[in-house]
C-alpha cells in the first residue's frame, strides 16, 4: 500500500492553532486515537497540549453518557500551554459522546459523527428526545455525517477477522479522516500499529486499512470543503519527546536517585490518578528502584520512612484520600527529621469525590493537615513535563534539608501530556548528601544541626560508630534523647519551623510574567499554569496591563513574594478550590489586598473564562488599594515635618516602599511608589475623606519609607 | 551493645521495619510490638509483614491489655474481662496471635514467657537465624494493669503441668515426671499419661516444626490451660524465600532484560524527534 496522498484538490485554511476533541464509548479507543493524533502532530513540528477526560466507571453501560471517554488536544504553530477551551473539530462516535461533548464544541466548528451509531436505541440511551442529526440541535455546527462503522466494515471485508475486532478498528477510520483534515502523514501511526500488533499481522492489516480508508473517504466528503493547515511551531531547537505528568514524576524521582547515588524506595497503595507513577517505577528495577505495593497508604508512607532511615530515598504517592491517611506518619517523618517525598496527585474531593477529575483542593491539607506544629516543604508542579523537575527538586530539598517534602500535582497534569525538550542529566543540579561531620573521637549526636540550614545529619544504620535512636517522641536538642522538658519542646518546635522557613534561602524567587508593577497581578499555583499563562499573555498582547506570578514553591514562599505583591493595586489568586492559597497568602501578608477567583467543577480553567474575569477585574479597579480602611486608620498619617500632606497620604494609602512608578504610563521617575501627576487627582477626594486621620510626625519605629 | 533504633508510631512498626529491611537487607531488624499495637491498630501491617515474609523479627509482648493508656481491654483480653472500658466484662472474643500468623502464612512462630530468659534467648537466636519474618509471642505480665494474667501458666505451682516446651523432633511430653503427653486422636489433640490405659511413648506426638502445613501448628498454638498445657518454644519454622531475596532476583533479572541503563538513555530512548 502506498502512502496516502490527497488526490482531490481542496482548499487549505491556515490557522495558528486548533483544538480537536475525540469522544466515544470507553471501549472505542478514543484515548489511543487522541494520543496518535497528538504524536503525529508533534512529529510534524506543532506545539501541543493534551487532556484526556475519562469516566470513573471502568465499564459503564455501552452507549450511555456515563461511559463516554474523551481526549482533547490543541495543536499550534504558536506555543501552546493548554489543551484549549472548545474544540474546532469534535469527533463523536455515538449519540452519548455527542450529548456529553456538545458543550465542548465551538459554535461554527466541525462535528464528525459516526452516522451508523445514531440508531433509535442509542439516541434514547444518550438521553436525546429525538435524533439530534435531524432536528435543530446542531444548527450552529458544520456536521459531517460519516457512516464510519459500515465503511470500516466494507474496507476490511477481505480480512479474516471476527466482527468484534473489525469494529474495533473504526477508531482508525476516524483517525484517518482527521489526518486528511489536518494534512498529516500516516506514517507515524502505521509504524506504531506495526509495533503494537507485531504478533497478530491481521490486526496490523485491519487497522492500517481502516486508517487509509478514513483518509481517502474524508477527501471525498462534500461537508469538508477545506482542510486545516497548522504549520510547525518555532520551538526551541533540540531533541523532544512526549511525556505525561505521572511519567515525568516517576522519572524525576529516578533522576534524583541516580544523581544522589541513593536508591529510590517507592511505597505506594494504588489510587487514581496516582497509580501510573507506581506502574512506571516498577518497570525500572534495574535502576535500583524498589517498589512496594503496600497494604494501605499508612504502610506505604511508613515503609518509605523506614527506607529513609536506612539511608535510601523514601518516597510515596497518593491522591487526597491517601494523603489524609498519611498524616500521622508524616508527622513522624517531620519529628524524626528524615528525608521523605510525598506526591499528591490531586483529584476532586472530599472523600472519594471525583476520582478521575482534577482539583487543587489539597493545598490546605498539604500545608496544615497534621496534628500539632508540623511544617513540611510544599511544592507544586505546573506543567506535565515540569513534574520531572519538581519531583527532582522534591528529593533534593528533602535530602539537603532533612525534612519531608510534599509535591502537589493533579489529575490534569498527571494524565495530560506535552512535547518535552529532553534534559541531560549533566544539567540537573547536584544533590548534596548531609553526611555526618567528622566526629574526631567524640560520640555521634543525631540532633546536632547544620548551622545554616538547621538540618540534622543523615547517619546510616549499619555504620559503626554512628549508632543512635530516633522516634516520634519529642527530642532533646542535640542528643535526640526523649525529653519532656517544657523549654526544650518550645525550642524544638521553633527550630523545626525555622528549618523549613530557611528553605526560602535555597529556592528561586517568584518570577513575574509582565512588567512587575501595575493594576492587576494574577496569581496561580500548580496545574493551572497553562490556562493562566495563555490568558494573561493574550491580554498583554492586546495592550492590557495584567501580570502573572505563578507559584511552584508554596511552603516556604519565595522570599520576594511580598515585594512582588506590593507593586500591584490588586492581587487576584486563581485556583481550582474555594480559595485556599488566597487564604494562606492573606494570613502571611495581612496588608496586601488579595482577592480570589475560583472554580470547583473538576475541570481546568478555560482561557475564555479567565480572560473575562481579568477584564472585569481591570474595570472596577480604582479603590484606594493597598490597605483597607481599618488599617489605614490604625496606621495613621505619618509625615515628615517638611513633607507635604499629599505625599504622606499617598504613602499611607499605598504602601509600596521604594517601588518604581506604578502608573500605567510610568510618567514619574522618582521611585516614590505612586505617580504624583496621575495619582493626585485621585488623591484629592480621598484626602477629603481622610482628613480626620490622626496626624503623627515621622520617625515611626520600624518604618522604612523615605520620600 | 549499641544499636540503631527507631521508635515509630503506634501500630506501624512492621511497615517501617519493612522499609528498613528492603532498603538495606543486610541489617538485622527487630521490631517490638504490644498486643494492641500489633493486633488492633496495626493488625493490617502485622499480617502483611508475615505474609510477605520480610525477614524481620517481631517480638510481640502480649499482656492482654492496653497498658500505656492505663488499662483498656485488648484484642487478646479474655471474654468477660473487666477493664476500665469494659466494666461489665468484655463481650468480644479474643484472638490468638498465632491464628493470625498461620492465617497470614507466617513462616516462624514461637512462644515464650517473660520470666524465662533461657528459653527466650534460645528462641531469639533461632528467630534471628530464620530467613523470613519471625514472630515471637512473649506472654508478658503487666504488674499494674493486668497482674497475673498469665498466672495459670507462669505461677510456680502451675509451671510443670501447664507449660509444654516443645522442640522439633522431640515427643511432646510434660509434667513433673515428664509422663504426660499430647496425642492426636482423629482431628483432636488430647492429653494422655504414659503408662496409663496402654499409652506408651510411641503414642505421643513428635513435634515437626518444619512441615509446611500449618494445621497442627495452629492446633498446638490454640491449646490453653486448664484442659491443656500452654505450648512454648518454636512451634513453626518453615523454609521459604524472603521478600528481599526475590526482590534481588528481580533486580538481577531486570538488569539482563533492561533496554536502558542510565537516566540519559531512558530519557532519550523511545519515540523522540529533533527540532531543528
Ligand atoms: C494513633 C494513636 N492512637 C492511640 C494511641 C494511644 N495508645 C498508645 S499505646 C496504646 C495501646 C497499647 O497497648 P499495647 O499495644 O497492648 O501495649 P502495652 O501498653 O500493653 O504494652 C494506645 C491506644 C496512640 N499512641 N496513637
Ligand atoms: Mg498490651
Amino acid at each position: 500500500m502506498s502512502d496516502a496522498i490527497s488526490t482531490v484538490k481542496k482548499k487549505a485554511e491556515e490557522v495558528e492553532k486548533v483544538v480537536v476533541r475525540f469522544a466515544g464509548d470507553s471501549g472505542d479507543g478514543m484515548q489511543l486515537t487522541g494520543s496518535q493524533f497528538s504524536f503525529t502532530s508533534a512529529m510534524f513540528g506543532n506545539d501541543l497540549a493534551t487532556f484526556p477526560d475519562f469516566p470513573a466507571e471502568i465499564r459503564a453501560p455501552l452507549g450511555t453518557v456515563e461511559g463516554v471517554s474523551g481526549f482533547q488536544v490543541q495543536i499550534g504553530k504558536i506555543d501552546i500551554y493548554t489543551p484549549g477551551d472548545q474544540a474546532d473539530v469534535l469527533v463523536a462516535m455515538n449519540p452519548a459522546a455527542l450529548k456529553s461533548n456538545l458543550g465542548h464544541a465551538k459554535k461554527g466548528g466541525n462535528i464528525i459523527v459516526d452516522l451508523d451509531a445514531f440508531d433509535k436505541r442509542n439516541i434514547e440511551k444518550a438521553g436525546f428526545s429525538a435524533n439530534p442529526l435531524e432536528d435543530h440541535t446542531l444548527d450552529d455546527y458544520n456536521v459531517v455525517q460519516a457512516p464510519i462503522s459500515s465503511l470500516t466494515k466494507t474496507a476490511l471485508e477481505s480480512i479474516e477477522l471476527d466482527n468484534k475486532s473489525i469494529m474495533r478498528s473504526k477508531n482508525m477510520f476516524a483517525l484517518g479522516m482527521m489526518y486528511w483534515l489536518f494534512d498529516r502523514p500516516l506514517t507515524d501511526t502505521v509504524r506504531y500499529l506495526e509495533a503494537k500488533f507485531k504478533k497478530t499481522p491481521a490486526l496490523i492489516e485491519a487497522n492500517k486499512k481502516a486508517l487509509y480508508a478514513g483518509f481517502h473517504y474524508a477527501e471525498t466528503v462534500e461537508a469538508l470543503p477545506s482542510f486545516y493547515k497548522v504549520p510547525p511551531a518555532s520551538i526551541e531547537k533540540g531533541k523532544y519527546r512526549h511525556v505525561s505528568g505521572n511519567v515525568a514524576t516517576a522519572w524525576g524521582l529516578m533522576a534524583a536517585s541516580e544523581k544522589s547515588g541513593k536508591r529510590l524506595f517507592y511505597g505506594s497503595y494504588p489510587i487514581t490518578p496516582a497509580s501510573d507513577i507506581l506502574h512506571e517505577l516498577s518497570k525500572h528495577k534495574n535502576f535500583g528502584v524498589i517498589t512496594l505495593q503496600a497494604e494501605d497508604e499508612i504502610a506505604a508512607i511508613c515503609s518509605a520512612i523506614g527506607a529513609s532511615y536506612a539511608g535510601q530515598i523514601g518516597c510515596t504517592a497518593s491522591s487526597g484520600p491517601g494523603l489524609a491517611l498519611k498524616g500521622e506518619a508524616l508527622g513522624l517523618a517531620i519529628m524524626s527529621e528524615l528525608p521523605l517525598v510525598i506526591v499528591d496527585v490531586q483529584r476532586g474531593g472530599p472523600s472519594t469525590g471525583l476520582p478521575t477529575k482534577t482539583e487543587q483542593a489539597d493545598l490546605n491539607i498539604a500545608i496544615y493537615g497534621r496534628n500539632s506544629e508540623a511544617p513540611a516543604i510544599v511544592i507544586a508542579a505546573s506543567t506535565p513535563s515540569n513534574c520531572f523537575e519538581f519531583a527532582y527538586m522534591a528529593v533534593k530539598l528533602s535530602i539537603e534539608h532533612m525534612t519531608p517534602v510534599i509535591l502537589l500535582t493533579d489529575g490534569y497534569l498527571a494524565n495530560g501530556s506535552e512535547p518535552w525538550k529532553i534534559p541531560n542529566m549533566s544539567s540537573m543540579p547536584d544533590i548534596v548528601i548531609p553526611n555526618p561531620p567528622n566526629l574526631n573521637g567524640s560520640g555521634f549526636l543525631p540532633y546536632v544541626r547544620d548551622k545554616e540550614k538547621l538540618s540534622r545529619y543523615w547517619a546510616i544504620p549499619g555504620t559503626i560508630g554512628l549508632e543512635h535512636r530516633i522516634g516520634g517522641l519529642e527530642k532533646q536538642e542535640e542528643t535526640g534523647n526523649v525529653s519532656y522538658d517544657p523549654l526544650n519542646h518550645e525550642n524544638m518546635v521553633r527550630v523545626r519551623a525555622e528549618k523549613v522557613e530557611r528553605v526560602a534561602n535555597y529556592i528561586p524567587e517568584l518570577e513575574i510574567i509582565g512588567e512587575g508593577v501595575g493594576k492587576l497581578l494574577v496569581v496561580g499555583w500548580g496545574g493551572t499554569y497553562g490556562g493562566l499563562f495563555t490568558s494573561v499573555k493574550e491580554l498583554q498582547q492586546s495592550g492590557r496591563k495584567v501580570d502573572l506570578a505563578h507559584f511552584n514553591y508554596i511552603n516556604p514562599l519565595p522570599k520576594n513574594t511580598k515585594d512582588v505583591f506590593s507593586k500591584y493595586e490588586k492581587v487576584l489568586v486563581c485556583e481550582l478550590n474555594m480559595g485556599q492559597l488566597a487564604s494562606h497568602l492573606r494570613s502571611k501578608f495581612p496588608g496586601v489586598k488579595i482577592e480570589s477567583y475560583t472554580k470547583i467543577q473538576g475541570q481546568p480553567f478555560t482561557v475564555t473564562e479567565l480572560k473575562e474575569q481579568f477584564l472585569e477585574q481591570l474595570k472596577n479597579n480604582y479603590e484606594h488599594n493597598g490597605r483597607d480602611q481599618e488599617e489605614i486608620y490604625k496606621t495613621g498619617l505619618y509625615q515628615r515635618s517638611i513633607g507635604s500632606v499629599v505625599s504622606g497620604l499617598r504613602r499611607l494609602l499605598h504602601p509600596v516602599g521604594n517601588a518604581k512608578c506604578i502608573t500605567p504610563n510610568g510618567c514619574c521617575q522618582r521611585g516614590c511608589g505612586v505617580c504624583i501627576r496621575n495619582r493626585l487627582c485621585c488623591t484629592i477626594p480621598v484626602l477629603h475623606e481622610y482628613l480626620w486621620l490622626p496626624y503623627r510626625t515621622w520617625k515611626r519605629p520600624g518604618c522604612s519609607y523615605r520620600s | 551493645m549499641n544499636t540503631y533504633g527507631f521508635h515509630t508510631v503506634h501500630g506501624r512498626g512492621p511497615a517501617v521495619a519493612t522499609g528498613v529491611k528492603l532498603a538495606n537487607p543486610k541489617l538485622s531488624v527487630w521490631e517490638v510490638q504490644g498486643d494492641g499495637d500489633a493486633l488492633a491498630i496495626g493488625g493490617n501491617h502485622f499480617i502483611h509483614a508475615l505474609r510477605r515474609n520480610i525477614d524481620i523479627n517481631i517480638l510481640l509482648f502480649n499482656n492482654e491489655i492496653y497498658g500505656l493508656t492505663k488499662g483498656q481491654y485488648s484484642p487478646t483480653s479474655q471474654m468477660g474481662k473487666v477493664t476500665k472500658s469494659t466494666p461489665f466484662g468484655a463481650v468480644e472474643r479474643p484472638f490468638h496471635a498465632a491464628e493470625l500468623v498461620m492465617g497470614a502464612q507466617g513462616t516462624y512462630y514461637a512462644r515464650t514467657i517473660d520470666t524465662n530468659p533461657k528459653l527466650m534467648t534460645e528462641i531469639f537466636v533461632k528467630a534471628a537465624k530464620h530467613v523470613g519474618t519471625s514472630m515471637v509471642e512473649i506472654l508478658q505480665n503487666c504488674v499494674i494493669f493486668n497482674d497475673k494474667t498469665h498466672g495459670a501458666i507462669t505461677a510456680r505451682e502451675n509451671r510443670d503441668d501447664f507449660q509444654l516446651h516443645i522442640e522439633h523432633g522431640k515427643p511432646m511430653l510434660f509434667g513433673k515426671d515428664k509422663n504426660k503427653g499430647i496425642k492426636l486422636n482423629g482431628l483432636k489433640l488430647e492429653v494422655v499419661t504414659v503408662g496409663e490405659n496402654g499409652i506408651t511413648e510411641k503414642d505421643i506426638l513428635v513435634h515437626d516444626a518444619h512441615t509446611e502445613d500449618p494445621t497442627l501448628h495452629l492446633m498446638l498454638a490454640r491449646l490453653t490451660p486448664p484442659k491443656f498445657p500452654m505450648i512454648l518454644g518454636v512451634i513453626r519454622e518453615v523454609k521459604a524465600k524472603a521478600y528481599y531475596q526475590m526482590m534481588e532476583e528481580e533486580f538481577e533479572m531486570s538488569k539482563t532484560r533492561a533496554k536502558y541503563h542510565t537516566m540519559d538513555e531512558l530519557l532519550h530512548g523511545g519515540e523522540t524527534w529533533e527540532v531543528k
